[in-house]
């Protein structure tokens, strides 16, 4: 009998079940999010939906207990995976005082976190890349052995940022993995009026990495290329640029309607291929995943997405004074 | 005690505060083998080696964004700008970044880094290699701006920067590297970040001002003390924020007011300085408050007329202390 796929890049069963679940949760949170949006009691929402694949991929390929991460705004997967809780997601959702990644001072999707090594963001878009290179060079001085991780979008890496920083992290041969999750889309502009190259990855080359367009789709897939990533970085052999091909099933944001620029076709290929269903065939096919765990699963993520959600409406907000705190070191 | 110039006050702290930490480490442009085109960096290289005094791409934007990165981690990077004038590349990383990563974070990240550039003119240096850059950064809680005017002053004052757990702006004027000299301590020792100092006391008229144009009203004051004309001078020091208080106190001394700056006069930091002596001293006041400035045209030319034109002097400060004094 053929090995199973997820067996032969050392996985195990429950790796991967762990790895759907843990797209299945930030699934729900954004849809979830969406809701509250729609019904008037959140003012913002950013989406992951369709890029959980690839978010998951590659957070199981790092170490998770080590690695530092300098995730981009639709990286719900991959800071759930390095350790965010639902209940901080909806607390960042609701703009309140408790949400670990601002106490409420930011937009969702602006992520951050010391004790689980997420690198705070803004909202000007690559300017985590530098930071990225930065923590991989310290890491690189004392000679430690994790790798950082950062990942934008295709639109974003037309920044100067993008240049300046994988070239830097070229010269050094510093210990980071960019990712840019290719969804084809910057806000309405597609990829075509983006690119001056075909492919992201060809960009790679010039920064002395490699650099490998994968399908963003497949989890097992990001898996296997990032991992491979961190090895060379561990190796001391440098840094390596990926472009995970995925989709965007949402609209830019709760403020965008993305149907102005966007065919109904084309949305329902996406759909089509959306990463959740089809690794969740992939599962049943290996006998992994059955309806029965199927239903306990998402019946046990219904419940934290329920009580994440509660908790977040009725935690309080930060004291208007408080706006003035922490612009300095107290 | 050692004779010390403005610029081996900068090498002498840089080389004591890597000394005492191994977290702080220099990055920049040509800051390694070469030791900086001025030489602030001079011998670094050879007593820290290559992994703590770091020649970089020419890229502005990394140098000041991994350098954030790094001080995120837990580094203390001093950041090398070659010319202040070249930072505008790096100003989404400072501003966006480094002057709102506590802030934006809640208190979880900090960012102590220490971005060091060589302003203003004098030296030939043309629209490009002449700009006083302050005003752009002055309105950005979050972030610090230093100006020394001494060695004395360098040294103390860039030690507290390299050691601040916010990241701080250390601009120094690079005519002062090599013209200002004078005695400073062999010993450790800082001067804190936020306080004005008094660099002369006097009683008729106050100027106050800040960098090299310190040295250039001090010269005014002494040949206007001939004159029996006593000037009270005020060094700012750190630009931003400012230090309320010492400049309440300076103005209302002797109620006269001038106020000194390389830059532009439109926008530039006298102004803020001028609001403040206007909301707090309008009552202790006994003339309008005066302002000296360059011209409000975009840099410094390169013809040595046009230069001397726009460059501040003790010439022209000792004229408006005149006027003023004789109000």
């Amino acid at each position: 009998m053929e090995e199973k796929r997820h067996i032969s890049i050392g996985l195990t069963d429950d790796q991967v079940i762990e790895m759907y679940k843990t797209m299945l949760l930030a699934r729900k949170i954004d849809e979830r999010m969406w809701l509250l949006n729609r019904a008037g009691k959140i003012p913002f929402v950013i989406s992951c939906q369709g890029q959980e694949a690839a978010q998951v991929g590659a957070a199981f390929a790092l170490d998770r207990e080590k690695d530092y991460v300098a995730p981009y705004y639709r990286d719900l997967a991959v800071v759930l995976a390095f350790g965010m809780t639902a209940q901080d997601l909806m607390l960042s959702g609701f703009a309140k005082a408790e949400d670990p990644n601002s106490g409420g001072r930011q937009m969702p999707g602006h992520f951050g976190q010391k004790k689980n090594r997420i690198l705070t963001g803004s909202s000007p878009v690559t300017t985590q890349l530098p930071h990225a290179v930065g923590v991989a060079l310290a890491a690189k001085m004392d000679n430690e052995d994790f790798a950082t991780f950062v990942t934008l979008g295709e639109g974003s890496s037309n920044q100067g940022d993008f240049h300046e920083g994988l070239n830097f992290a070229g010269v050094h041969k510093l210990p980071v993995i960019t990712m840019v999750e290719n969804n084809g889309y910057a806000i309405s502009v597609p990829v075509e009026k983006q690119l001056g190259c075909e492919k992201v990855s060809d960009r790679a080359i010039g920064y002395g990495m490699p650099g490998y367009t994968i399908n963003g789709n497949d989890p097992l897939e990001v898996y296997e290329v990032v991992k491979e990533a961190r090895e060379r970085a561990l190796r001391g052999d440098g840094p390596t640029l990926i472009e995970a091909m995925t989709h965007r099933l949402t609209a830019h944001s709760s403020d965008d309607d993305h149907k102005q620029y966007r065919t109904e076709e084309e949305l329902e290929q996406a759909k089509k291929e959306d990463s959740i269903l089809m690794f969740a065939e992939y599962l049943r096919e290996a006998n992994v995943l059955t309806d029965a765990k199927e239903e306990e699963m998402r019946k046990e993520i219904d419940a934290l997405v329920n009580d994440a959600t509660d908790y977040a409406e009725n935690a309080a907000y930060a004291t208007p004074e408080s706006s003035l705190l922490h612009v300095y070191e107290e | 005690m050692t004779v010390m110039s403005y610029i081996q006050a900068v090498t002498t702290a840089i080389k004591e505060e890597m000394e005492r930490d191994d977290q702080v480490f220099v990055l920049g442009e040509d800051v390694g083998k070469k030791g900086g085109v001025f030489k602030a960096t001079e011998g670094l290289y050879d007593q820290f080696g290559e992994a703590r005094v770091l020649d970089t791409p020419l890229a502005e934007s990394a140098i000041a964004g991994v350098g954030i990165g790094a001080a995120m981690y837990g580094k203390r990077p001093i950041a090398e700008m070659q010319f202040a004038d070249f930072i505008m590349p790096a100003v989404n990383q400072i501003i966006s970044e480094a002057a709102k990563i506590r802030y934006r974070s809640n208190n979880d990240w900090t960012c102590p880094i220490t971005i060091r550039a060589p302003y203003g003119g004098g030296i030939h240096g043309a629209l490009y290699h002449s700009q006083s850059i302050e005003a752009i950064f002055a309105n950005q809680p979050g972030l610090k701006i230093v100006m020394p005017s001494t060695p004395y002053d360098v040294k103390g004052l860039l030690k507290s920067s390299i050691r601040d757990n916010d990241p701080v702006l250390f601009l120094e004027h690079k005519r002062a590297y090599r013209l200002l000299k004078e005695n400073v301590p062999e010993e450790d020792y800082t001067i804190p970040i936020g306080e004005a100092d008094v660099k002369r006391e006097g009683s008729d008229i106050t100027v106050i001002t800040y960098g090299l144009c310190v040295h250039f009203a001090l010269q005014a004051a002494e040949r206007l003390e001939e004159e029996g004309i006593d000037a009270h001078i005020l060094d700012l020091r750190t630009i931003y924020p400012l230090d309320q208080e010492a400049i309440i106190e300076a103005a209302k001394k002797t109620g006269k007011v001038l106020l000194v700056t390389e830059d532009n006069k439109e926008g530039s930091i006298i102004g803020e300085v001028a609001a403040i002596i206007g909301e707090n001293c309008l009552f202790d006041l006994d003339a309008p408050i005066k302002r000296l400035a360059g011209p409000d045209v975009p840099s410094m030319p390169y013809a040595p007329t046009m230069e001397k034109h726009f460059m501040m002097n003790p010439d022209k400060i000792e004229k408006a202390m005149k006027e003023l004094a004789d109000f």
